[in-house]
């Protein structure tokens, strides 16, 4: 039915730590423009599921292609994939030593090889687009956490990725800072950028996204319509409905 | 106490018999101390990066040399390299340059293993961020963790560099005519002023140190300048 070409194959992928299974068999898949969240309990292996598709978790079983490009993380191919996939951590991960717009620049300098004058001016365009285009002089230590993370947003789309990856982009974050990010994300989205997130704001998952992936223990329990997630409780497997019921009591 | 015999062998104490000889005194533990200061840390940076980055038998290989020199004492070293080398290998080392290797080895040793601890030091999350921005390992490491852990292995780098410059004293057991040996010299040929002489060897040592100290606290805190969390 959707003709958008996949971007993100994740096929029966299991991942252990010696004999504790942290993925076990999963698989997804990320159509070009789609939103995905993935959400689950602590622990149920979705922050590992996600930097399994830019290679930063090498997997044990399994297949995991990117556009085109099928993902090891041992390889030196790696970076080069890397490149083109952006992450956004949950710890915003900037260089506390280098200015806003150094932060911007590096990769685009030394990675994929532009000008720095180029590689400024993208710079600048996307600061702009994250709002916040005053701050390019700064230290990521004189900006908030929401500052912060919409740095983090930029310099990753800065790169041009083919696909974005959020794991808990809003969770090291004060409560009244979660809505500055979750904005900039929902525009990145209606701009049809491919995105796979990992979240717990379940308003973000409703509004934004196309499709909701479960996890709980290691293993995809649900992958279904966002509407369909949202929809009849009694459809869900009872972890889904027990992780949904406690979130709406709470968030 | 009787201080004139300073004043009149100060130019011996400072510099040897230069210009007339070869230089020795405080300057010649001046050129030891700074060849072996750079030398060292050199050694200390590539053998760091080489622990953080090798992996496998090559690591446990590398471990095995550092630990070989952090274990033996640096007159043991001066010793091999002076008289094992030209034994054994026909090598002929020169005693300035003996000295100049060994402190350079294990001050590298030491060192090598500071700037391995700076880099783990950094967390993981900024190695990851790197890596998911297309930076390989090394270029990880240049741009990203590097210039994080260099500031933090200051103190590290000062201390082993202090303790080289006092070292340079144990090229006397090869004859190398530094501070302390012409110290010895003066005090064997003016017999009755050691506690002059060595008071006053003291505190050039001691110039020598707090000079180098002062130096590194004012670039360290030049490159403190940036933000940190």
């Amino acid at each position: 039915m959707n003709p958008s070409p996949v971007i993100i194959e994740i096929d029966r992928v299991s991942k252990y730590y010696g004999s504790f299974k942290v993925l076990e068999d999963c698989s997804v898949q990320v159509r070009r423009g789609e939103v995905v969240v993935v959400c689950g309990p602590s622990g149920s292996g979705k922050s590992t599921l996600i930097k399994t598709v830019n290679g930063l978790e090498p997997v044990q079983q399994g297949r995991i292609v990117v556009d085109g490009v099928t993902v090891d993380a041992t390889s030196r191919s790696a970076a080069a994939l890397r490149a083109r996939v952006g992450m956004v951590f949950q710890n915003f991960e900037l260089f506390p030593h280098l200015s806003v717009m150094d932060n911007l620049t590096l990769a685009q300098v030394q990675v994929l090889r532009r000008s720095r004058d180029e590689a400024r001016e993208r710079g600048l365009a996307y600061l702009e687009r994250v709002g916040l285009a005053g701050q390019a002089a700064k230290y990521p230590a004189q900006l908030s956490g929401g500052q912060q993370q919409r740095v983090a947003i930029a310099r990753a789309l800065a790169m041009d990725p083919v696909v974005m990856l959020f794991d808990e982009p809003t969770s090291a974050l004060d409560p009244e800072m979660v809505g500055e990010v979750l904005d900039v994300m929902t525009a990145l989205a209606r701009d049809g950028m491919t995105m796979m997130c990992v979240t717990h704001e379940m308003g973000f998952a409703r509004e934004v996204s196309d499709r909701v992936v479960f996890m709980d223990g290691g293993r995809v329990l649900e992958d279904v319509a966002t509407a369909v997630f949202f929809g009849d409780p009694a459809g869900h497997t009872p972890r889904a409905r027990e992780f949904l019921s406690k979130l709406i009591r709470h968030g | 106490m009787d201080f004139g015999v300073i004043a009149d062998n100060l130019g011996y104490f400072l510099v040897g018999p230069w210009p007339d000889g070869p230089l020795g005194g405080a300057a010649l533990t001046l050129v030891l101390s700074v060849a072996s200061a750079l030398i060292s840390a050199l050694l200390g940076l590539a053998g760091g990066i080489a622990l953080s980055l090798l992996q496998g038998p090559a690591r446990t290989a590398l471990r095995l040399v550092l630990g070989f020199f952090r274990a033996i004492p640096v007159i043991m070293l001066i010793f091999w390299i002076y008289f094992l080398l030209p034994v054994a290998f026909g090598l002929d080392v020169p005693g300035v340059g003996t000295v100049i290797v060994a402190l350079s080895l294990i001050g590298g040793a030491y060192l090598a293993h500071s700037v391995h601890a700076g880099i783990e030091s950094l967390s993981r999350g900024q190695w990851q961020a790197a890596a998911a921005l297309g930076l390989s390992r090394w270029g990880a490491l240049r741009w990203v963790v590097l210039p994080q852990a260099l500031p933090a292995m200051a103190p590290s780098f000062i201390n082993q560099w202090i303790a080289l410059i006092k070292d340079t004293s144990l090229a006397y057991v090869i004859g190398v005519a530094e501070l302390s040996f012409v110290a010895a010299q003066v005090s064997n040929r003016e017999i009755v002023y050691p506690a002059e002489i060595f008071l006053f060897i003291a505190l050039l040592y001691y110039l020598l140190c707090s000079a180098l100290e002062l130096c590194a606290g004012r670039l360290a805190a030049r490159y403190h300048r940036y933000q940190t969390p």
